[in-house]
């Protein structure tokens, strides 16, 4: 990046936003007595992945794009990563790899391409989108509104400094010869420099539920209905939550709850009886039951998991 | 049932949520608020290693982060939690304007003048409860039950910032406009939520609000009536 360090910072300018892409790191967990959601990577291990291939530590801020992913003009040479769902990644035109580290001269634009399957891309620029962080971090939060607003056309992201410490990805890797090895599926198979075997999603998602901590709102036939299947992911779903249609889940109690608070992956159950998975950016509080919570592990797919997805849940036993 | 284990009678009931997290449930808003105090106090004492939230609400504290969900719900439910001292924690003062456009319908309900609407905020010592709905924004307590009010039939797509507000058992303000649904009787241009401030959230859990009485001028005032 010696460019970078002879001209100054580098900047990321919105040339195509897509559908909806935000700026996203690791999230502001700690406030959620505040109401402040905890936002975040809705797909973590993909930011994480994106940013180690770049060399920068985990809680930079990337990018997460909404199926049709984005394209930025690099006013620097600047090192990328794409992750998440696959998609195919240009650099003025021309294929570069997607889940390894790809040079972006100056000037150049980096195109994100449509997800395919999944849902959700992350691109990590080595140094970190440096946009201003709320609350120590720079994560977007749809709920609250915090953070950065979605990238919008014509928006300039700054590119932080090179992160200290060890050289990360960028050994080796930065030339542009990646550019003919992309296309033949994701999951590792670039073979040589630091490629990542990165798992896509599946037709299937399948998330396990601890039961509680309402589950005894329910009818004794509610537990049967959510794991007998033929639940899909709506077209309602978003950062906030997973929404899902299919069979209703019957409540054996009427009314509200008194508001209580809500954890990352509860299945909270609105009047019309079908789930929602809350997710990054859910409400802090709540006051529908939740029947049971997906553990934080299952969750990046379902972040993944486009509208019809079928969706099965089935029960998890805790020590 | 998911009882992670409680002792058995009058004690708070231990509710799972999820692999790492508690619900515990008590009878009264006050035994929340003083479980609340307990559970900071205890971790300002460094005993609840790994904890990350610690989230109040109406009848329950949140806890996450728990290496040992079982072992704390046992735990917990064998704390001797002393009630919440008033008059020591925290303490705001929020001027209003009692200029709420449902400030006549809270009178009706309350059988008052509007005058005397905001003679009882501004003579009630409210507290924090929790805190919810959008960062900054506090469930205040402090009003007697029978001043309770419905929220409004329609909810308004767009509630004004700074706006006080009355809905249920609680006192309200809106740090931000948003959509809502509770009973507009006031005004502040109080910063309820200033991101660049710290702390950014004037309210949090615990703390003590005074309402006072910003007085008209009288052109503002008949602005008001007109």
């Amino acid at each position: 990046m010696r460019d970078t360090a002879a001209g100054g910072r580098a900047e990321l300018t919105v040339v195509r936003a897509g559908a909806l892409t935000t700026v996203q790191d690791l999230g502001r967990p700690g406030h959620a007595h505040l109401g402040v959601p905890r936002s975040g990577a809705l797909d973590g291990p993909a930011l994480r992945a994106a940013n180690r291939l770049v060399g920068n530590p985990a809680e930079a801020a990337g990018l997460e794009t909404t199926v049709d992913g984005c394209a930025l003009r690099a006013s620097h040479a600047v090192l990328v990563a794409v992750t998440g769902a696959p998609c195919a990644v240009r650099v003025d035109g021309r294929p570069a790899a997607w889940g390894a580290p790809v040079r972006v001269p100056g000037g150049a634009v980096l195109d994100v391409g449509r997800a395919e399957p999944g849902l959700r891309g992350y691109l990590a620029v080595s140094g970190g989108v440096a946009v201003r962080p709320v609350l120590g971090s720079r994560s977007t939060d749809l709920l609250s509104g915090l953070g950065p607003a979605p990238l919008a056309m014509g928006d300039v992201l700054p590119v932080g400094g090179r992160f200290g410490g060890s050289g990360g990805a960028l050994g080796g890797v930065l030339d542009d010869g990646f550019g003919g090895v992309f296309g033949d599926g994701f999951g590792g198979g670039f073979g040589g420099g630091d490629v990542l075997a990165l798992p896509g999603p599946g037709a299937e998602l399948v998330l396990p539920v601890v039961r509680g901590p309402r589950d005894d709102w329910f009818a004794p036939d509610a537990f049967r209905t959510l794991f007998g299947g033929g639940h899909t992911v709506s077209p309602a779903s978003n950062r906030i939550g997973l929404r899902t249609r299919g069979p209703a889940l019957r409540r054996a109690r009427g009314g509200e709850l008194p508001s209580e608070g809500m954890v990352l992956g509860a299945v909270q159950v609105p009047p019309d009886g079908c789930p929602v998975v809350f997710l990054a950016d859910h409400p802090t509080t709540g006051g529908y039951p939740v029947i049971g919570v997906v553990p934080e592990g299952s969750l990046p797919g379902a972040a993944q998991s486009p509208p019809g997805t079928p969706v099965r849940f089935v029960p998890l036993s805790t020590r | 049932m998911s009882r992670a284990g409680s002792g058995a009678g009058a004690g708070p009931r231990v509710l799972r949520a999820g692999a790492d997290a508690v619900l515990v449930e008590s009878a009264t808003g006050e035994e929340t608020e003083a479980l609340h105090a307990e559970l900071l106090r205890r971790r300002a004492a460094g005993e609840l290693a790994g904890v990350t939230e610690i989230v109040p609400a109406a009848r329950t504290v949140l806890v996450c982060g728990l290496a040992d969900p079982r072992g704390f719900a046992a735990e917990v439910a064998a704390w001797d939690v002393p009630a919440v001292p008033r008059g020591r924690g925290a303490a705001v003062e929020i001027a209003v304007r009692f200029d709420g456009p449902d400030l006549a319908e809270v009178a009706g309900l309350w059988h008052v003048t509007p005058e005397e609407v905001a003679g009882t905020v501004i003579a009630t010592t409210f507290r924090v409860a929790f805190c919810g709905f959008a960062p900054g924004f506090g469930y205040l307590t402090g009003l007697p039950e029978h001043l309770r009010v419905p929220r409004r039939a329609e909810p308004r797509t767009a509630v004004p910032p700074g706006s006080v507000a009355l809905a249920g058992p609680y006192a309200g303000v809106y740090p931000r406009s948003s959509p809502g649904g509770w009973q507009l009787v006031g005004t502040t241009d109080a910063a309820l939520w200033d991101p660049e401030r710290e702390p950014a959230a004037l309210l949090s859990p615990g703390t003590e609000v005074r309402f006072t009485q910003v007085r008209f001028t009288q052109v503002r005032f008949t602005q008001v009536r007109g």
